[in-house]
């Protein structure tokens, strides 16, 4: 269970995230949503450990352990994903090469055995096919050439293979057409369970309308402002964040 | 910690403060005193019992050494060098072919150990007599250890005398090939070339031969292990490779030296010649001591390399992984003689703490449609200073001839330096010239990418210097591949796919 009490958060002096309670249950998805600016990505960065993004107050708890205090690679070995907004490229770097050195990471992390080349090109396959990847997206070097659409998905890709217990989506929706869009949702729906849990940043409706998620919550000013149901992204689409700022005002 | 500081330590635990191969070997020596002079020349040559035609060209060199002044062109800077303060000669005392393992000095063997060499290839290193001969469950890499100054361990020679293949130790080559090396030596590299290589030409003790006769594709890769050894020695090796008409071979060379104090200098010359149709492959993986975290000690690398495309569509290829030495000043090259010759270069050269490193090539086009291609990949950390210097020459008679060159740098923390310097000449207007350089910064973007992945720092790094290597490594024979991969913080690069 992800608890976030009173978080506070800067980036050069700038006071961006004014204090966010939320309280992400496992097996649940909650959708984050908010106007440009709001500290949307923020919160993200900084569950994720970014460096440059400080913590000036409040807490951030996995399973009641405090994540905030871990380094970025720890974090990910606690089982906390964040799929990017803007997806990095590594020049010369193989996505195969490069999946199964952060999946085999993450298995020492936890006391597992290492994949080999072998077990981990047969896991890999089948995942990027169930994704509609072609099949020299792992040949080819780390997002490097790949379009909107492919980057995206390959990130879903590196969370199907890594199997994390909490999702951190950066609006992985913008960008895609729809048949990519319902991919994507795919990916995220089939690791849906008791075990694992997401939290959706999305500007747009349309994306929930695949992951229907349980909570909404509306990011304003760097603060929660509403939080209901599935419906109150429908209400969003229909009215626009104008209107519910202003009455949170 | 910033993360540029955690990478810089990162890197360090790469590329050298501690230095693993730090050890030295404790076995007899014998030497001859400090300084240079007409009679130490004269003592190499007769303890190395060569004939006359090669004393006189010896002597010559050295009268021409003593007139030249050490380059200053290169962004280079150290102490001046003593010249005299330095051993010209040395020679581990050895026992005539070794008939067993139990023959061979204990010292020797544990050096091979230390320097990670699998058990089963010391016996061939320590060219015990039968070993190396069961070729089935053994990699098909012959080696000849440069150990100090005198060669002691020659492997696979007979498979190779099978196929009419001589490698050997150039002294040895001498005594028993005299034509050979009289036809060629100093043919590529002339004694009057530059200062470090008329030195070399003056004071050489060893260094490997190979001639790969007529037609003949060599069965198996060639490889040295370079050692410096004695303390304030000078290693002056010279290198000699003829492929004749349509032969092909791949050699290796491989160094390692124990931690020292002092610096030591190191001037070889390679000379590489290809006939028509003849292919030289020639690889190099360069880790002598680099220096203390202060820059304190380390090898001074002044190497002349160059390989003569004498024969047409002859193709030589040069590929170095340059992660060691205080100092490389070194620029493999290619005269491109042959019409339709190939010329290769692709280096990766790693600089850290105060490390210097000004490499590159020269590709001088003379046939026509000839062809050369430069990838150079520049990584610099610390305090150090990593130059790319390179020449392409077009003469008039090279119509048709293309380069391609890349040029990319990759700098690690504030504190470094990475500079490009090409040359590029072109007299004949048929000529195609491409030159295409980059420099970029390790990404914070891309370490918080990885790290988000859970990959630790030192991962990260690792995969992403690699990746920026790709072009280079991929041109390296499996056998060094791994060992410059573990250089460069191994990833699993290559292994998929």
């Amino acid at each position: 269970m992800l608890e976030i009490k009173g978080l506070t958060a800067e980036i050069d002096g700038k006071q961006i995230l004014r204090g966010i309670d939320l309280v992400v249950p496992d097996g649940e998805v909650h959708a984050i949503m908010g106007p440009n600016g709001s500290g949307k990505s923020t919160l993200g960065y900084v569950l994720a450990g970014r460096d440059g993004y400080e913590v000036t107050g409040g807490t951030a708890t996995f399973d009641g352990v405090d994540i905030l205090a871990m380094e970025p690679e720890q974090r990910a070995a606690a089982g906390l994903f964040l799929a990017f907004q803007y997806p990095v490229e590594l020049p010369g770097v193989n996505n195969a090469n490069f999946l199964r050195t952060a999946l085999n990471a993450i298995r020492r992390a936890h006391g597992e055995a290492e994949l080999d080349a072998v077990q981990f090109l047969k896991l890999a396959r089948a995942e990027s096919k169930r994704l509609s990847m072609p099949e020299d997206t792992l040949k080819r070097n780390v997002n490097v050439g790949f379009s909107g659409g492919e980057k995206k998905r390959n990130e879903v890709l590196q969370m199907a293979l890594l199997r994390p217990r909490i999702a951190i989506l950066d609006e992985t929706d913008s960008g895609l057409d729809i048949d990519a869009l319902k991919i994507v949702a795919d990916g995220v729906n089939a690791l849906r369970g008791p075990a694992f849990s997401a939290l959706v940043i999305t500007h747009y409706q349309r994306l929930l309308d695949h992951i229907v998620p349980d909570r909404v919550h509306v990011l304003a000013g760097g603060r929660i402002i509403r939080s209901g149901g599935p419906e109150l992204a429908h209400a969003l689409e229909a009215e626009g964040y104008a209107a519910m700022v202003a009455e949170a005002a | 910690m910033p993360a540029v500081e955690e990478t810089l330590d990162t890197v360090n635990a790469v590329t050298g403060s501690t230095y693993k191969w730090g050890f030295s070997t404790d076995i007899e020596m014998e030497m001859a005193p400090k300084g240079l002079n007409e009679d130490i020349i004269r003592l190499i040559s007769a303890r190395k019992n060569e004939p006359e035609w090669l004393l006189a060209w010896r002597l010559s060199a050295y009268a021409a050494w003593l007139k030249m002044e050490e380059p200053e062109w290169a962004m280079l800077r150290h102490p001046p060098i003593d010249y005299q303060d330095l051993h010209y000669y040395a020679a581990p005392k050895q026992k005539a072919g070794p008939k067993s393992l139990d023959e061979v000095d204990p010292a020797l063997l544990a050096m091979y150990e230390k320097l990670g060499i699998p058990l089963k290839e010391r016996a061939i290193l320590a060219g015990v007599q039968g070993a190396g001969e069961d070729e089935q469950e053994r990699p098909q890499v012959a080696v000849d250890a440069v150990f100090d100054s005198v060669s002691v361990a020659t492997t696979f020679r007979a498979t190779l005398a099978k196929s009419g293949v001589i490698f050997c130790p150039i002294s040895e080559a001498v005594q028993e090939h005299p034509e050979l090396v009289r036809q060629y030596l100093g043919t590529v590299v002339p004694a009057q070339d530059n200062y470090f290589a008329a030195l070399n030409s003056a004071v050489f003790t060893d260094g490997s031969f190979v001639y790969i006769p007529k037609g003949v594709r060599c069965p198996m890769e060639l490889s040295t292990y370079f050692r410096i050894n004695a303390r304030n020695t000078g290693q002056f090796e010279r290198t000699l490779i003829i492929a004749e008409e349509g032969s092909q071979v791949s050699y290796l060379e491989g160094c390692t030296a124990p931690q020292r104090d002092e610096n030591q200098l190191h001037a070889a010359v390679v000379e590489l010649v290809a006939m028509d149709d003849a292919r030289i492959k020639y690889s190099t993986v360069q880790n002598w001591y680099p220096g203390d975290t202060e820059g304190r000690g380390g090898i001074y690398n002044f190497v002349t390399k160059r390989g003569d495309c004498r024969g047409a569509r002859s193709k030589i290829s040069w590929t170095q992984v340059e992660t060691g030495s205080a100092i490389t000043w070194k620029y493999p090259s290619c005269i491109l003689r042959g019409d339709g010759s190939v010329g290769e270069f692709y280096s990766v050269a790693v600089t850290n703490n105060h490390q210097q490193a000004d490499t590159g090539t020269k590709m001088i086009h003379i046939g026509k449609n000839t062809t050369s291609t430069i990838v150079s990949k520049g990584i610099s950390a610390g305090h150090s200073n990593n130059t790319y210097r390179g020449l392409v020459r077009v003469r008039p008679s090279a119509a048709g001839a293309r380069n391609f060159t890349q040029c990319d740098s990759l700098l690690i923390g504030n504190n470094c330096g990475a500079h490009t310097v090409p040359y590029i000449e072109s007299r004949n207007p048929t000529a195609k010239l491409e030159h295409e350089a980059t420099t970029s910064k390790i990404d914070e973007d891309q370490l918080f990418y990885c790290r988000q992945r859970g990959l630790s720092q030192e991962d990260a790094v690792g995969l992403i210097v690699n990746g920026f290597c790709k072009d280079v490594l991929k041109e390296l024979p499996m056998e060094f591949a791994v060992e410059a991969q573990k250089l460069l913080a191994v990833s699993l690069e290559g292994s998929v796919g």
